[in-house]
């Protein structure tokens, strides 16, 4: 084994130099080459939310809208077919989660009518707050072909006509606050 | 110690988690399924195998009083390469992985086996180190995803065994620290008999 180079100062500060520098030019190349790959999958990834949501559709056209309370805004998604809008997609959130944020996408049709929800993100307890997801219980499915204008988007126990997830009103409670958030935007919007 | 030994050494005698009770935050966090735990594993023997490559074959270039910094940088570097690589084309299990990709930098395993042993011997029982090691590690992390899987939402790799949740508290945090726990006793149990 040929002996170590010495810990001087100028060896030392040589050797990271170099190493850092090979490590920044490889990494470099990867990002590079997987830039592409990694938008487009991206890319893909919305817009099969966006599709779980909405009917059939051909073009997306994105924008920021403010909510109706508070300062953050949320993105619309608007769909459009041979020219006509026919519905938006909305992301929208909420922090009212039983164990944190959870990301919603709610598809909106031109009158306000829900056509479909489709959760992006959350932390709730499998089990118990995680049948929110559409492929874990049936929970969701009462939203469909519902509009706020007309149907109380509170749970029952509140006073509203939304039947809560046994053993999880919390995650329930969020679940329609998500929801309501976005209508809220979405009419704020049409003024 | 002969190559085969030192091979097979981080499947059993020096199992990474099961013995050396190395990398337990990634292990502990993803294993809430048998394939979450093997893309963990698999990416981390990736970034162990590479990194002892590299800190083997540049051992003799780097000054000792600046090591550290030096294998570090090594590691993050296959470690950001990792992670890039699953975002572009595993774009699914990125998503089940997501925090703990860029947490292998400080996993005690990697930066371990580069300061323990690839920093001392030859390239060759250095990649073997890694390849044992990593395929250990794999193995430890799919076994125990696999149990939790099991008892927890009664399915084995995504499979379904049976209708509905088991005990859900093993697919939660508790659970990870009991069936480690009972895990580490049998291997304590084999490695005596």
């Amino acid at each position: 084994m040929a002996s170590k180079r010495e810990s001087t100062f100028l060896n030392m500060v040589l050797t990271l130099f170099i190493v850092a520098a090979v490590a920044a030019l490889a990494l470099g190349g990867v990002y590079t080459v997987t830039k592409e790959p990694i938008a487009i999958a991206k890319q893909k990834k919305l817009e099969a939310a966006i599709k779980a949501v909405l009917p059939d559709f051909d073009t997306i056209i994105t924008k920021k809208v403010p909510e109706a309370v508070g300062s953050d805004s949320l993105t619309f998604y608007y769909a459009e077919k041979g020219g006509e809008q026919i519905g938006v997609a909305i992301k929208t959130y909420t922090n009212s989660g039983f164990s944190g944020n959870i990301e919603i996408m709610v598809g909106l049709l031109i009158d306000g009518t829900i056509s479909n929800t489709s959760v992006l993100s959350h932390k709730e307890t499998p089990g118990l707050g995680d049948k929110m997801d559409k492929k874990k219980s049936d929970f969701p499915d009462q939203f469909m072909g519902k509009n706020p204008n007309e149907f109380s988007l509170k749970v029952t126990k509140d006073g509203g006509q939304v039947d809560a997830i046994t053993a999880a009103t919390i995650t329930s409670r969020a679940f329609c606050d998500a929801v309501q958030r976005a209508y809220d935007a979405f009419e704020e919007e049409k003024k | 110690m002969d190559q085969k030994q030192n091979f097979t050494k981080g499947f059993i005698k020096e199992n990474p988690v099961f013995v050396l009770l190395l990398g337990l935050c990634p292990t502990l966090g993803v294993t809430t399924s048998a394939i979450n735990g093997m893309g963990m594993g698999l990416a981390t023997l990736f970034v162990l195998v590479m990194s002892n490559l590299v800190v083997a074959l540049i051992k003799d270039y780097i000054p000792d009083k600046v090591r550290i910094p030096a294998f570090i940088v090594i590691i993050a570097s296959f470690v950001t390469i990792v992670e890039l690589t699953m975002q572009a084309y595993t774009p699914a299990l990125f998503e089940a992985l997501g925090l703990f990709i860029p947490l292998i930098v400080v996993n005690c395993l990697v930066l371990g086996r580069a300061e323990a042993f690839a920093s001392k011997q030859s390239l060759a029982s250095s990649l073997i180190d890694g390849v044992g090691m990593g395929l250990g590690f794999t193995f430890a992390l799919t076994l125990l995803g696999a149990v939790r899987e099991i008892l927890g939402s009664g399915a084995f790799f995504g499979m379904k065994l049976l209708e509905g949740d088991l005990m859900l508290v093993f697919v939660l945090a508790p659970g990870a620290f009991i069936a480690l726990g009972y895990l580490i006793a049998l291997s304590n149990k084999l490695n005596k008999a």
